[in-house]
């Protein structure tokens, strides 16, 4: 953004304090993430920056809280918080409730997306409100309602409550992915794969699902994320049984809190990073089979 | 087309199989429609069962009120049959010594239940009950309003016998009367509550203040940015996006133990301060645990959601149309005021629709970084439906909200419609 040569003094100074204003926007995002990386290698039990840390002493570093985070238990008596197992158990919980429920939610998300988007569907702007609802209703009333019908059920304190209660979350990511990837879909194709004998099924799995599939890669990568992060579910219709990573951080930010929970932080938002990545890719690849190039 | 029946038939058209082509068209119609609604149904009637239904059905605990009515029925007959002028009679104590004592032998916990109930309405009952409940084994046959009178002089008091009028039907508003501090007074008027009881009428305020101060915060914030990464060239525009999605894809927890460190007494924002020798140490800002520390984590969390829904607006605003006004002799204020801005109005009003209505809803967030004075109506929902088990004045909380939310949510879609909504 050079500007041009006639640009006046008070035009310069508005232009440079726009752009500072907007990096501070910026920096406001993204700060505290990044203020978390260095702080989870402090060998302090606090979660501040210590002098230490400050002059770049490297015995102000240590890798500690990444040991404790994988169970691992130092000999050193000076380890404040006790050594628990509780964030493995929490993360392998947390990747079987994801998984299940992603798979569940895109498969229910993609049946919803190819009726929806289907001109012939009635009552199709109804539907796709009541489809996206989960996302809009706030989460502590879904908790609520989900308790009592659970309860009722006998699901509450079980998996497989909280992986329905999940896939009724991810699935209005799926319905929207999906359905904007079939926006402009050519109908012509799939007429012409079946004039050329092709059945149904065999046009859906060669023409459309490839067309669909970042679409629904990326509506199962939100429904995946939001499963794995979610926290109020889970508090209201969890048991001790369904121990997540989430609820072990709710406990951590509650009762003690550590710099164990910067590492295991530090750890989420490295992934949230490579996960962005991935979404990024399919999108660009999504725009180029479909012949749309970025503008 | 040119087979036989068609000449024998002028003026209908006819496909290869001799069917008339309108006939064959509807049925082809119908049959795609029939494939839609089959793709559908399985999505829908899971989101129905486990969603909608559920829902509903706690919503409609908050009119519930038929738990004393299975304890005191005929109390309750009683109740109606005297004037409310002279003592309870007889009869009455009759009554309710024989609906306790039945119900006791039936369902031990649902007088317990009962009591709670009825300790709303009258703080006290709960004990009354439960004292009565044990003691009512001793009493041999009537006159029960002696007997009873002994074991607590409070049946001697007609105002306990009065406050049954409160809880006679078995749907009542009262929850609603209580989510916004009024409750029902004995002959089922509505009045206040008094004023140090009064809680609900503030944390809706507050919800609607800091829904409001957030959505305003998060336009400031978000409009200038939005028009920098719409102008920018594209390789630069998506290395800043990355810092736009990076928070979004973040866990909320990780955004707020990152914010904790940000912002505590302790924290980097009041060491720089101090270090920079802005501020004193003993005047460390107060950002965290109160109101404040809701403000300040609920813009930065719902920035993507303003951020994102203007961005792909502008996007679409031809950069012409700028250099056009000014072309025609505008200044680039004006140029913008009036060309650039009304185009942008549907990105800015579906993004504070979105940040509004998110923002109402909160919970995490205030639970964990509000203290005190930053809790929002969520958190009393989330407290009534864990801690009191007042799941009554829960729902009539949560039903209210989700009025609300739907409204908008109905205005959202009016305005960009749900299927417009698009995602990263």
């Amino acid at each position: 953004m050079a500007l041009p040569v006639y640009t006046t003094l008070g035009q310069r100074i508005w232009h440079y304090s726009y752009l500072a204003f907007c990096t501070f926007v910026l920096f406001f995002l993204v700060a505290p993430l990044v203020a978390v990386i260095p702080l989870s290698f402090t060998s302090a039990p606090f979660l501040n920056f210590t002098p230490e840390m400050l002059s770049l002493d490297p015995e102000g570093f240590s890798t500690r809280w990444y040991k404790g985070l994988f169970g691992i238990c130092d000999q050193d008596a000076n380890l404040s918080t006790m050594c628990t197992d509780r964030w493995v158990v929490g993360t392998q919980n947390s990747f079987i409730i994801a998984i299940a429920s992603t798979l569940l939610a895109t498969f229910l998300g993609t049946l919803a997306a190819l009726g929806l988007s289907s001109e012939n569907m009635p009552f199709r702007r109804g539907i796709m409100a009541l489809m996206i609802s989960p996302l809009i209703v706030p989460l502590i009333i879904t908790a609520s309602g989900m308790f009592f019908f659970f309860a009722k059920v006998n699901l509450v304190a079980s998996y497989a409550g909280i992986i329905l209660a999940h896939t009724m979350l991810g699935i209005p990511f799926v319905v929207i992915t999906v359905t904007s990837t079939l926006v402009g879909f050519d109908k012509s194709l799939t007429r012409s794969g079946a004039s050329l004998g092709g059945s149904p099924a065999y046009c859906f799995y060669k023409i459309q699902m490839p067309l669909i599939a970042p679409g629904m890669i990326s509506g199962a990568l939100f429904a995946f994320i939001t499963s794995f992060d979610e926290i109020v579910i889970i508090l209201f219709i969890g048991g001790p049984e369904q121990h997540t990573l989430p609820r072990q951080m709710w406990s951590g930010i509650r009762q003690e809190i550590s710099p164990t929970i910067l590492a295991a932080a530090t750890i989420l938002v490295i992934l949230s990073v490579l996960l962005l990545t991935t979404l990024e890719l399919l999108r660009r690849r999504s725009e180029r089979i479909r012949g749309i190039t970025p503008h | 087309m040119a087979n036989s029946e068609a000449v024998a038939t002028p003026g209908v058209l006819l496909t290869a199989d001799g069917t008339p082509l309108k006939v064959s068209l509807q049925k082809s119609l119908r049959r795609s429609k029939l494939r839609a609604m089959l793709l559908v149904l399985p999505p829908l009637l899971f989101l129905v069962f486990l969603f909608v239904l559920p829902i509903g059905n706690m919503l409609l605990r908050s009119i519930d009120d038929s738990l004393v009515n299975q304890v005191l029925p005929t109390t309750f007959k009683e109740f109606k049959a005297w004037d409310k002028t002279t003592d309870p009679p007889e009869s009455l104590y009759a009554a309710f010594y024989t609906d306790i004592t039945r119900t006791l032998e039936e369902d031990k916990l649902l007088v317990g239940k009962a009591g709670v109930r009825m300790n709303y309405d009258k703080p006290g009952w709960r004990s009354l009950i439960k004292i009565s409940a044990r003691k009512f084994k001793k009493v041999e046959g009537p006159p029960y309003k002696e007997a009873m009178i002994e074991i607590d002089k409070r049946w001697g008091e007609k105002e306990w016998w009065l406050s049954l009028g409160a809880m006679k039907d078995e749907r009542t508003l009262g929850y609603f009367l209580n989510a916004v501090d009024k409750k029902y007074d004995f002959d089922k008027n509505i009045i206040s509550v008094d004023e140090n009881r009064k809680v609900y009428n503030l944390l809706w305020y507050r919800t609607l203040l800091v829904s409001f101060i957030v959505t305003i915060a998060c336009l400031v914030l978000a409009y200038p940015v939005s028009y920098l990464l719409a102008t920018l060239p594209m390789r630069f525009s998506n290395l800043l996006m990355i810092c736009v999605l990076m928070p979004f894809w973040t866990s909320l927890l990780v955004r707020i133990v990152a914010w904790m460190i940000m912002l505590q007494q302790q924290g980097v924002v009041n060491d720089t301060l101090v270090g920079l020798g802005i501020l004193d140490t003993e005047n460390r800002l107060a950002m965290m645990y109160n109101f404040n520390g809701t403000v300040i984590v609920m813009t930065q969390i719902l920035l993507p959601f303003m951020i994102l829904p203007i961005y792909s607006v502008m996007k679409t605003i031809p950069p012409s149309f700028m250099r056009a006004a000014q072309n025609l002799g505008a200044t680039p204020t004006l140029a913008f005021l009036r060309v650039y801005m009304p185009q942008t109005i549907p990105g800015v009003g579906a993004g504070c629709i979105l940040v509004f209505i998110v923002a109402i809803g909160y919970y995490i967030t205030p639970e964990l970084v509000g203290g005190k004075d930053g809790r929002l109506i969520g958190n009393m929902v989330a407290y009534h439906m864990q801690r009191t088990l007042n799941w009554g004045l829960a729902a009539a909380m949560g039903t209210i909200l989700l009025a609300a939310i739907l409204i908008l949510y109905w205005a959202y879609d009016k305005i960009v419609g749900v299927d417009n909504m698009k995602m990263g």
